[in-house]
Formats: C-alpha cells, sequence, structure tokens
C-alpha cells in the first residue's frame, strides 16, 4: 500500500471564521452514531457530529478540540470538519463556560416551558463539554 | 439681526454637534470594516454547507423533507432584521415599511412577527402587530450562537407545524452607499437556493444515512442563513449611519459657514454704527 500517503490534511471550519488546516495521521470524532477514527486512506465518508470532543494526532502528538456539533466529510487525503463551533483545547475559555453552566442549570432548576428547558439543556451539554476537555487536557 | 453673543453661542453648539457626528461617522467606519471581515469569514462554511446539501438533496427524495415541503401558508413568521440604534437614516423604516407590506399581502392570514432590533420591536409593538418573539440584544454581542438560537427555535416551531411559511425581511449589504432592503423565504427552503451547485457523484458511507444527514444539515443551513443576514443587516447598519453622520456633519459645517457670515456681517454693522455715532458727536462738537 505505498501508493497511500501517511497523513490526512484535515480542515476545520466554523461560521465564525476558523479555518484551520493540520496534517494528521488519525483523527477521532465524536459521530452521532458513535465515536469515529479516520486514518489515511479511508473511503469517501460523511456523517454528523454530536457535541463531543476531536482528537488529533500527529507527529507533534495530540490536538484536543471541544465541538458542540457539526458535520464531517471524509475524501481522499482530506478531512473536512464543518463545526457550528469548535475550540482547540488551550483556547477555551473556562470562565464563560462555567458561567454558561451555571446560567444553564439556573433554568433548568427554574423549570418554565418545554422549549427552555430543552434549550438549557443543550446549553448545558455545550458547556460541560468545554470544561470537560479543557481539563482533560490540563490533567494530561 | 440677532445679537453677537446670540450668534457666537449658536456657533459654538453647531461645532460641538459637528464634532460628535464626525467621531461618530468614524465608529461606524470602523464597525463597517470589522462587520465586512466577519461576512468574509462566514463564506467558506456557508459554500461547503451548500455544495453538500445540493449533493444530498439530489440523491434524496427531498420532497418529503419538512424543511422543504410547500404547505398552504395558513401561519406565516416574518423574521423582520432591523438595528439596535438610531441616526441612521431611513435604515430601520424602510425595513418596517416592506414588513407590513407583506404583512398586507396576507390580509386573511395568520401573520407573527419574530423581531430582530430594538427599532423594529418599538415600531410593531407600538402599532399593535403580533409579535411571536423578540430577541433582544443581538447586535450587542454578535456571535454565530445568537444566530443558532433563532434557528433553531423557528426551525422546532416550523417543523411542529406552527407556522407554514417563514419570510426574511432585512437590509443587504451592496455597498458602503447602498443598502438594499430584501424579502425572500427562508422556509420552507426553495429548493433551487440550496441546488446550485453541481452535484457531485462520488459514493459516500453516510453515517446514518443520506436522509439522516440531510436532516441535520438543513438546519444548519437555516442557522447560517439568519447569520449571513444577521451580518449583512449590521454592515448595512454602519454603512447607513456613516453615510447619515456624514452628512449631518457636511450640514453643519455648512451652518457654521452662514452664522460667521452673518456674524461678521453683525459686527461690521455694529462697527459702521459706532463709528457713525463718533464722528457724529465730533461734528456737533464743531
Amino acid at each position: 500500500m505505498s501508493d497511500l500517503a501517511d497523513s490526512i490534511s484535515v480542515v476545520i471550519v466554523t461560521p465564525a471564521g476558523t479555518r484551520d488546516e493540520y496534517n494528521v495521521t488519525h483523527l477521532r470524532a465524536p459521530g452521532v452514531e458513535g465515536d469515529f477514527g479516520v486514518l489515511p486512506g479511508h473511503l469517501p465518508f460523511m456523517t454528523i457530529l454530536r457535541v463531543g470532543a476531536f482528537y488529533l494526532d500527529s507527529d507533534q502528538g495530540r490536538q484536543v478540540w471541544a465541538t458542540s456539533g457539526g458535520f464531517v466529510e471524509v475524501l481522499g487525503d482530506r478531512i473536512t470538519i464543518l463545526a457550528e463551533t469548535a475550540e482547540m483545547s488551550d483556547r477555551i475559555d473556562l470562565d464563560r463556560a462555567e458561567s454558561a453552566r451555571e446560567r444553564a442549570l439556573g433554568r433548568l432548576s427554574e423549570g418554565t416551558a418545554d422549549l427552555d428547558i430543552a434549550r438549557a439543556r443543550l446549553a448545558l451539554a455545550r458547556s460541560l463539554n468545554r470544561i470537560k476537555v479543557a481539563h482533560e487536557v490540563q490533567d494530561g | 439681526m440677532a445679537s453677537l453673543k446670540l450668534i457666537r453661542r449658536r456657533i459654538i453648539g453647531v461645532r460641538n454637534t459637528a464634532q460628535i457626528t464626525r467621531a461618530m461617522k468614524m465608529v461606524a467606519a470602523a464597525r463597517l470594516r470589522r462587520a465586512q471581515e466577519n461576512m468574509e469569514k462566514a463564506r467558506p462554511y456557508a459554500w461547503k454547507l451548500r455544495e453538500v446539501i445540493a449533493s444530498l438533496a439530489y440523491r434524496t427524495a427531498h420532497e418529503q423533507h419538512p424543511l422543504l415541503d410547500v404547505r398552504e401558508p395558513q401561519r406565516i413568521g416574518i423574521v423582520t432584521v432591523t438595528s439596535d440604534r438610531g441616526l441612521c437614516g431611513s435604515f430601520n423604516i424602510n425595513i418596517c415599511r416592506s414588513t407590513q407590506k407583506v404583512i398586507t399581502e396576507f390580509p386573511d392570514r395568520d401573520v407573527e412577527l419574530f423581531t430582530i432590533g430594538k427599532k423594529g420591536q418599538d415600531f410593531f409593538s407600538k402599532r399593535g402587530a403580533k409579535i411571536f418573539h423578540y430577541y433582544p440584544g443581538v447586535f450587542q454581542e454578535l456571535e454565530f450562537s445568537q444566530a443558532a438560537a433563532v434557528g433553531s427555535e423557528i426551525v422546532e416551531k416550523y417543523d411542529s407545524g406552527g407556522f407554514d411559511r417563514i419570510y426574511l425581511v432585512y437590509n443587504e449589504f451592496k455597498n458602503v452607499v447602498q443598502q438594499r432592503i430584501i424579502t425572500e423565504q427562508l422556509l420552507p427552503i426553495e429548493p433551487q437556493s440550496v441546488m446550485t451547485a453541481g452535484s457531485s457523484n462520488i459514493d459516500y458511507i453516510y453515517e446514518p444515512d443520506p436522509r439522516g444527514v440531510l436532516d441535520k444539515l438543513l438546519p444548519m443551513h437555516v442557522n447560517m442563513q439568519l447569520w449571513r443576514v444577521m451580518l449583512e443587516s449590521y454592515a448595512a447598519e454602519q454603512a447607513a449611519r456613516m453615510t447619515a453622520m456624514d452628512s449631518a456633519t457636511e450640514n453643519a459645517e455648512e451652518l457654521v459657514a452662514e452664522l460667521t457670515l452673518q456674524f461678521n456681517k453683525a459686527r461690521q454693522a455694529a462697527i459702521t454704527t459706532e463709528i457713525g455715532e463718533i464722528v457724529g458727536g465730533a461734528e456737533a462738537l464743531k
């Protein structure tokens, strides 16, 4: 299999304008049907991301990103991640995530309309995910 | 003729106003630049999303998707995007008028508003229009999450059958001196709006399946539309304010010139009178 490249480029695109490109040897991402991994030479693949973390492994080590959902396309030696939000672990604003968590918990305990509850739950999941990803890296 | 003191006081007042309008113009110019950068940044995401939806819509029976399904409009929602602040010329009033025009197009239907921007909210709540939801403070912290919040509520209301059609009324940023009012349909998504890109024929593995992926992508498309509209409107608002403040500054400068002329005339008249009086007095002593 010498014709396969030993790395894939990952492009991360968000509506807020993050547009980062990395060369990785392995990607692990949170799909709606469970986490999945992509190695060089993967078949064309498309799926939806849920709230969670994705991992970019390269020679330089591992990067962890928090995402609040989106979409992944694997095509050839290129992976495109379209995420509504995506932050690298060391760029996460922990204070902000903490206050978002407090807010969401407060709203849940008040217990108003169904729609607000659903929204608060989502907000809670997003903030918890950010906090988790930030700590995961800090703690090694 | 007004007294010298009065004219001088007015000149100082008008100059101060000009200073403020000039500063506001510069602030608007700086914000406009940032808004344009944001619009630029949002583009790659929008393109990619559109491309993928196009190829998915091509391979699934999209007629059956609720967000693409055209229903007889009984209950209509209008998302009307104005600004939070004034002093931007006819920016807001034009939007309000266009929104009213859309409302009158459906005289015997139930039309409700989703207002973004304080000016539109004030206008329509005063006139007793039915406001379904007001989203305050969107432009104070313009972030994608704001668009996502509005989008998910609208999609949910549409999906559950609460609304049969959703329109958007907003100012498009054409260039610095021109804004254009756009009325467009947000939901149901018009297939041609997402079917423009050439559909690829690569055989992907879909998880869970093409339909499942499309189901998730269409709401993302709606969020993106709203985000684009918010950015457009914000940029257009800043451009409108720039133009308005520029002409205000110009008018103030004209007024200062006019007043200065008046002031000098009054001053000269006073001097002439004084000389006349002195000469007259000296003449009388002879």
